[in-house]
């Protein structure tokens, strides 16, 4: 399928479909940026800000393919819209911890890593599936992407599998922040209200056929680390596929824009 | 093709071969394996490019170089620049000339025919040492990792190895 052949219910959906997956790394890769200087130690500090570089790259790609759908320029897609239009899970918009990268940043390592770790699981089944894409602009941009993201998965799965098994203290932190993470995570793995749509028009795999895999990688890297699986991840504050969001993303939003909304026009 | 469409052409390559990496500077996209079509037709100029990383900061800047480059040839009134993902960018797109000069900058290049998942090894730049360890596997830039060797006790970088996923 291509731009010229899409029907218009299919467009819809492969529209919103878009906005997930830009959103969802638009977002998390705002929050990561918000750790340079702050990483455990200078090395992390590296990865880490290359990590959230390739991320806001990966939503860049996606927004311009919303750009070829007629749905304004990509900018403007990713500074200009109100929280209400997000597409992202709630879960990926959630501060890194009290305090702000400005005062007092008092963030949260072990809620970082486990956030990531789980969202790369999810990113690598996702394009694993996107590749195949019936939409081949989609597909395309998945291949590129997957390559980048290989990096990301290894790196996310050394720090969860280490810090898992290292002092009582570490795992004691690891073991809130799955608890913390948990409670919304089902949030990453739902299409939204027009999945039936998207998976009938064959842009992705089938969301539960999707949500099997992640379940059952995410329950054996538990099992090998000795912790315990805790059941299906809920979605307790909302769906942010319906446009369900909290006031993390506002806050968000407003500083990633900041400079862009003071003059679009302005080149920076 | 005709001789003059064809001298044309060579003129064109040639200034392509002036284009850097703005953040490797003895290396070109075409060393890099970044240059994917070249279309001259009359006096303008169609060329697709090949992004490295997707994220990476530079390709405005060799977007704008490449079109400066080849709007400077002799006949040539205008370039047109597109950046495609099909086929993929991939490290062994990387020429023999750009695998030396990466080494003269200090990086050491990635092996040829790497198969993603699978370990590679990456020798010392400066010695050719293979007693090398990674410090970390991001670097200063999206497609770059950070080795020390321990032959010759110096700090070195590595092109990340990127192959088609399948």
């Amino acid at each position: 399928m291509t731009q010229e052949t899409l029907k218009p219910k299919e467009k819809k959906a492969l529209i919103e479909l878009l906005y997930q997956l830009a959103d969802d790394d638009f977002l998390l890769a705002f929050r990561g940026s918000e750790w340079l200087g702050l990483a455990p130690h200078i090395e992390e500090d590296v990865a880490f800000s290359s990590i959230s570089q390739d991320m806001m790259g990966h939503a860049n790609l996606y927004y311009n393919l919303l750009e070829n759908l007629e749905e304004g320029e990509a900018d403007r897609i990713a500074h200009l819209r109100s929280p209400d239009l997000f597409r992202n899970a709630i879960i990926l918009e959630e501060v890194n911890g009290p305090g702000t990268y400005l005062k007092e940043p008092d963030y949260d390592w072990a809620f970082t890593v486990v956030r990531n770790y789980f969202y790369a699981v999810h990113k690598h089944i996702r394009l694993d599936s996107l590749r195949h894409s019936s939409y081949e602009p989609l597909a395309e941009a998945a291949r590129k992407i997957m390559t980048e993201q290989y990096y990301h998965l290894m790196h996310w799965e050394i720090w969860f599998k280490q810090l898992m098994t290292s002092t009582d203290e570490a795992t004691l932190r690891m073991t809130a922040a799955i608890q913390k993470v948990w409670k919304d995570f089902g949030g990453v793995l739902t299409l939204g209200p027009y999945y039936e749509d998207i998976v009938k028009a064959n842009f992705i795999d089938d969301e539960n056929v999707m949500k099997k895999r992640w379940n059952n990688k995410i329950e054996a890297v538990l099992k090998e680390v000795g912790a315990s699986y805790p059941g299906e991840p809920r979605m307790e504050r909302g769906n942010g596929r319906n446009g369900v969001h909290t006031e993390d993303l506002k806050q968000a939003t407003a500083t990633l824009s900041e400079v862009y909304a003071t003059n679009p026009a302005t080149g920076w | 093709m005709s001789e003059l469409k064809s001298s044309m052409t060579d003129s064109v390559m040639d200034a392509l071969g002036d284009v850097k990496d703005p953040e490797i500077a003895s290396v070109s996209i075409l060393d890099l394996g970044m240059v994917h079509e070249v279309d001259v037709t009359d006096d303008r100029v169609r060329i697709s490019v090949l992004p490295t990383f997707s994220g990476c900061p530079a390709l405005h800047i060799i977007e704008r170089d490449i079109k400066k480059a080849i709007e400077n040839v002799e006949g040539i009134t205008s370039a047109e620049v597109k950046f495609v993902f099909t086929p993929s960018w991939t490290t062994d797109r990387i020429t023999p000339e750009g695998r030396e000069r990466l080494k003269e900058f200090g990086i050491s290049p990635p092996p040829a025919n790497h198969v993603m998942g699978e370990p590679w090894e990456i020798d010392c730049p400066y010695c050719g040492s293979t007693y090398v360890t990674m410090e970390n596997i991001f670097g200063p830039t999206a497609c770059r990792s950070i080795l020390y060797c321990k032959s010759c006790k110096n700090p070195f970088e590595a092109m990340k190895p990127v192959a088609d996923m399948g």
